[in-house]
């Protein structure tokens, strides 16, 4: 391969934001000066930079922090350093949304127009900011862009500023009202993320007696390992190296760990897979890409409790045999990124981390890595090609990730909240953790209660607790007006109704019930919610966040869209009926013939919308029903 | 004096494999794909991403077929045959995916100049594209930005309709008849030539085809093999000389002679197919079975034709 890029010569920014990343160049093979040297020796080889292309997207991270997008000259330079052809990064970096190929103003806040904000704030803050501050986009010191859930859906509105500069980077900011523009504006290229507050999570059960998971949430401060160590952490690694890796399996089997991702894995029998595998290396990574819509409960983990995951990767990766793991967080995430930042820091300080584990001299370490705006990217094999600094485009299974995973290596990966699981099991035991739940369904499960609801926040219940108990903790309805509908699970979930409260909220029982606890999201719709542009907006959602790949998502989530806005603006092609078989028939292909998960669950909210009579003519009124 | 022995022929044994394909049991070689255990039952299995000199990349889904114990329908193009496994290929389920497949890409791509086979199967599996409603007009797909795109037009459907790109005097690019199945990225890149002058871009509905920053390509890393061309299955990627005949209306295949010969140039021994209208060449291919080029060639033996042009 020759490689040809551009001849225009990167900016100073771009070679200290690249550099940042991979080190000064090796040679003038490589973007370096070139030395008299250079004309007799090869530093490191070809080999050498193409092994670093996993480093592509951080590297794409420092570019558009520093200078607010990504340049030909930039990306020209990235690819020289990486030996990467330049087709392939673009094709790279502009799958994801929060990288831009044209100049803008330094700072642009994503707001959320998702559904959990959508359902709370019973208006349209894109239409409001579009008023007040021009059209997306515009602007000079600042600019507004809308977006997809940010993942602080507790407080009813959200946005993630990104500021570029040589302080440039990103921070959450929430709630958010449309005026916070003008404070943002007023500092432009001077504003500095790190500075804007920290948004307070919202959970109402932080620390009760009972919970689990949230045990530690806003009791212990998320920046000191030896309070975390106080309040029992690391007994659960230290446990783990007592019994070894057999034991543990053990006891994740015993204690049926199911994975709390969307796919209800058996934990213990995936560890058991890789850990057998005797293909090597092994790696493991936590899942951390935490996007579905109306789902927060990652963030919340990891912005109170980052040392859980830190420690809980770390029993993963002991048990599994994998010497290195990686957290995949999204990018839109900044206060986690930096607390698990620190916390694995302070863990590999102290032995936690690196050659030789706690003195086990079993040697696991920890990268996080971040995402850049890809929903996609959550998906467990688009998520390894993301980290391998190719297209989030998921892969076809069979082979599955504990054959050929991350770097074609066996693999191991949970989500978040799973992993956390198995501190908890490690901590109680399998058969008291069993006894938790339900029989099919064990241990607790967190539930992001959004939208229309009295009290929006974070819940941990007992798998099988009724729909009805979570809304009667969270206060019922909003100012008690009548429920119309819930969407339980995510975007991927699927709509229920008022006569579902009774159902548990367990595997076993949703699946019956031919829905899903999806990533926990509840979000509460009551009489005052517009169901046409909810739904619609779930349709935008996987029209915005399909990869492309393959036919049936990548054409069928545009179809789908158009249905259900010829639908909702009560102007059919043909008539409803016809309509209604069309949307039946792309529901089935894209579930019968999509590659991935996202693809051949692209139609479940709207088909069971439909269901229940929330698009069309009736679906302002709270007795609507399928004409 | 004693004739040497022959030098004993190298084998490979690939154990045979037993699968049932429509009720049929079925005995092909361990290691095949399920595509070429229908083939070699003379089922057809349509396939547009689909070719036999690149990987499979199973993106086109138009070749799936139901695989019992499986939850989703299965790729058949890159599914390897396990013993025991039992398929259907003509199944409702199966019909109705592939029906759905074509009726979303006609529904979106101008498949005017894809091969005649595409059309038999939108005919066969009863695809209709209009009922997704009139396509809309062109719109600006080199700048889509991920994650964010315009509301649907007014009862409109969306389409790929997009100017044709002209930028050299090999080929054109008319991406709006890009099914995006892939192959000339395949081909550009590791499958083939090693130039990586294209890649996807973008992502969802707007995904592309693209050089960096939708450069000319006279200013991207494309060498001009015309082996992307080769692998289109649509007619996006198209000589200048045929592309111009067809807007003059003039393209005309029962006139067109093809004659197999060696290229002219270095010792390789490329065999070329000349493709001759009215005594002039309009198009290089080379056969993808023959065992020096399986189908690719490089610019001179693609496009260094002109100097046996006639005047």
């Amino acid at each position: 391969m020759d490689l040809r890029t551009t001849e225009a010569a990167p900016s100073a920014d771009e070679r200290f934001a690249v550099d940042s990343v991979l080190g000064p160049p090796e040679s003038g093979w490589f973007g370096g000066r070139r030395t008299p040297l250079d004309g007799h020796v090869a530093v490191g080889g070809l080999s050498l930079a193409r092994s670093r292309r996993h480093l592509l997207l951080p590297a794409l991270h420092a570019l558009q922090e520093r200078v607010g997008w990504i340049t030909p000259a930039g990306l020209g330079y990235l690819c020289t350093r990486l030996d990467l052809p330049p087709a392939e990064a673009y094709g790279v970096a502009s799958a994801y949304a929060l990288f831009t190929f044209e100049p803008g103003p330094p700072v642009v806040v994503h707001v959320c127009d998702d559904v959990a904000c959508l359902a709370a704030s019973g208006g349209d803050p894109a239409g409001e900011l579009a008023r007040r501050y021009g059209p997306a986009g515009s602007g000079t010191a600042v600019t507004w862009r809308p977006s997809p859930c940010l993942g602080h859906c507790e407080h009813g509105s959200a946005a993630l500023v990104q500021a570029a500069g040589e302080r440039g980077g990103r921070a959450s900011l929430a709630p958010f009202a449309p005026g916070d523009l003008d404070r943002l504006g007023a500092l432009g290229a001077d504003l500095v993320p790190a500075d804007l507050s920290v948004p307070l999570a919202l959970v109402p059960q932080a620390g009760a007696e009972g919970t689990r998971l949230l045990r530690r949430v806003g009791r212990v401060d998320p920046t000191s390992i030896d309070a975390y160590r106080a309040a029992g952490g690391y007994e659960g690694l230290r446990r783990a190296l007592e019994i070894g890796p057999q034991e543990v399996v053990s006891l994740l089997k015993d204690a049926k760990l199911l994975g709390r991702g969307g796919a209800a894995f058996p934990t213990g029998a995936k560890w058991e897979a890789v850990a057998r595998n005797p293909v090597r290396p092994h790696y493991f990574v936590a899942n951390a890409d935490e996007s579905e819509p109306g789902t927060f409960k990652d963030r919340v983990l990891l912005d109170h409790d980052p040392y859980a995951l830190v420690e809980a990767l770390t029993v993963a990766g002991v048990t599994t045999g994998a010497e290195k793991g990686f957290v995949y967080l999204r990018g839109e995430y900044p206060l986690a990124a930096a607390r698990l930042e620190h916390a694995a820091a302070e863990a590999r300080g102290r032995g936690l981390l690196g050659i030789d584990v706690m003195g086990s001299g079993i040697a696991f370490d920890i990268e996080v890595r971040r995402g850049a705006g890809a929903y996609i990217a959550g998906e467990e094999t688009a998520l390894f090609n993301s980290l391998e600094g190719r297209r989030p485009e998921p892969r076809n299974k069979p082979p599955f990730p504990v054959d050929r995973g991350l770097f074609g290596k066996p693999t191991g990966v949970n989500n978040v909240e799973t992993l956390l699981c198995v501190l908890e099991v490690l901590a109680i035991g399998a058969s008291a953790y069993a006894e938790l739940g339900t029989a099919d369904s064990t241990g607790t499960r967190l539930f992001c209660l959004s939208g229309r609801v009295a009290r929006r926040g974070l819940y941990e219940v007992p798998m099988g607790t009724t729909l009805g108990a979570l809304l009667d903790m969270a206060g019922g309805v909003a100012g008690g007006r009548p429920l119309r509908a819930v969407l339980l699970g995510g975007a991927a979930g699927s709509f229920v109704g008022p006569g579902d409260l009774d159902l548990p909220l367990s595997f076993e029982a949703a699946r019956a019930a031919g829905t899903t606890l999806g990533s926990g999201v509840v979000v509460v719709l009551d009489d005052t919610v517009d169901m046409n542009a909810f739904v619609g907006r779930v349709a935008r959602f996987f029209r915005d966040e399909s990869c492309g790949q393959c036919v049936p998502c990548r054409v069928g989530t545009q179809r789908q869209e158009e249905a259900v806005a010829r639908l909702a603006s009560g102007r059919p092609l043909g008539s409803v009926d016809d309509e209604l078989a069309l949307l039946a028939d792309l529901d089935q292909v894209m579930r019968d013939a999509s590659i991935c998960g996202l693809g051949q669950t692209a139609s479940s909210a709207v088909t069971s919308a439909l269901r229940q009579g929330l698009i069309g003519d009736g679906a302002h009124t709270s007795n609507g029903r399928r004409r | 004096m004693s004739t040497p022995a022959p030098a004993p022929t190298p084998l490979t044994l690939r154990r045979s494999v037993q699968v049932t394909i429509d009720g049929e049991q079925v005995s092909v070689p361990e290691g095949s794909t399920v595509l070429e255990a229908c083939r070699a039952r003379g089922v057809e299995v349509p396939t547009l991403c689909y070719l036999e000199t690149l990987a499979p990349v199973n993106v086109c889904r138009v070749c799936v077929v139901e695989l019992e114990g499986s939850r989703a329908l299965v790729p058949s193009c890159s599914r390897p045959v396990a013993p025991g496994m039992v398929v259907q290929t003509s199944s409702a389920r199966v019909r109705a995916s592939r029906r759905m497949v074509l009726e979303l890409l006609a529904s979106s791509v101008d498949l005017s100049t894809a091969g005649g086979d595409v059309h038999r199967w939108i005919e066969e599996y009863g695809a209709r594209p209009e009922r997704h409603g009139p396509p809309a007009p062109a719109a600006d797909r080199d700048h889509a930005h991920a994650g964010h795109h315009d509301p649907p037009a007014d009862g409109k459907a969306a389409t790929t309709t997009q100017p044709v790109k002209r930028d050299n005097d090999q080929y054109v690019r008319d991406y709006a008849k890009c099914i995006l199945c892939y192959k000339c990225v395949e081909a550009c890149g590791e499958e083939a030539q090693n130039t990586f002058a294209i890649a996807v871009a973008g992502r969802g509905f707007d995904a592309r085809i693209s050089t960096e920053f939708d450069a000319a390509l006279p200013d991207s890393a494309c060498v001009y093999c015309g082996n992307c061309i080769a692998v289109c299955p649509t007619g996006a990627l198209m000589f200048v000389s045929e592309h111009d005949l067809r807007a003059a209306g003039e393209w005309d295949e029962s006139r067109q002679e093809v004659t197999r010969t060696v290229c002219p140039y270095c010792g390789v021994g490329c065999n070329l197919d000349l493709h001759v209208q009215d005594n002039r060449i309009v198009k290089v291919t080379s056969p993808l079975d023959h065992d020096v080029t399986t189908g690719n060639l490089c610019v001179k033996g693609r496009f260094g034709f002109e100097f046996a042009q006639d005047g």
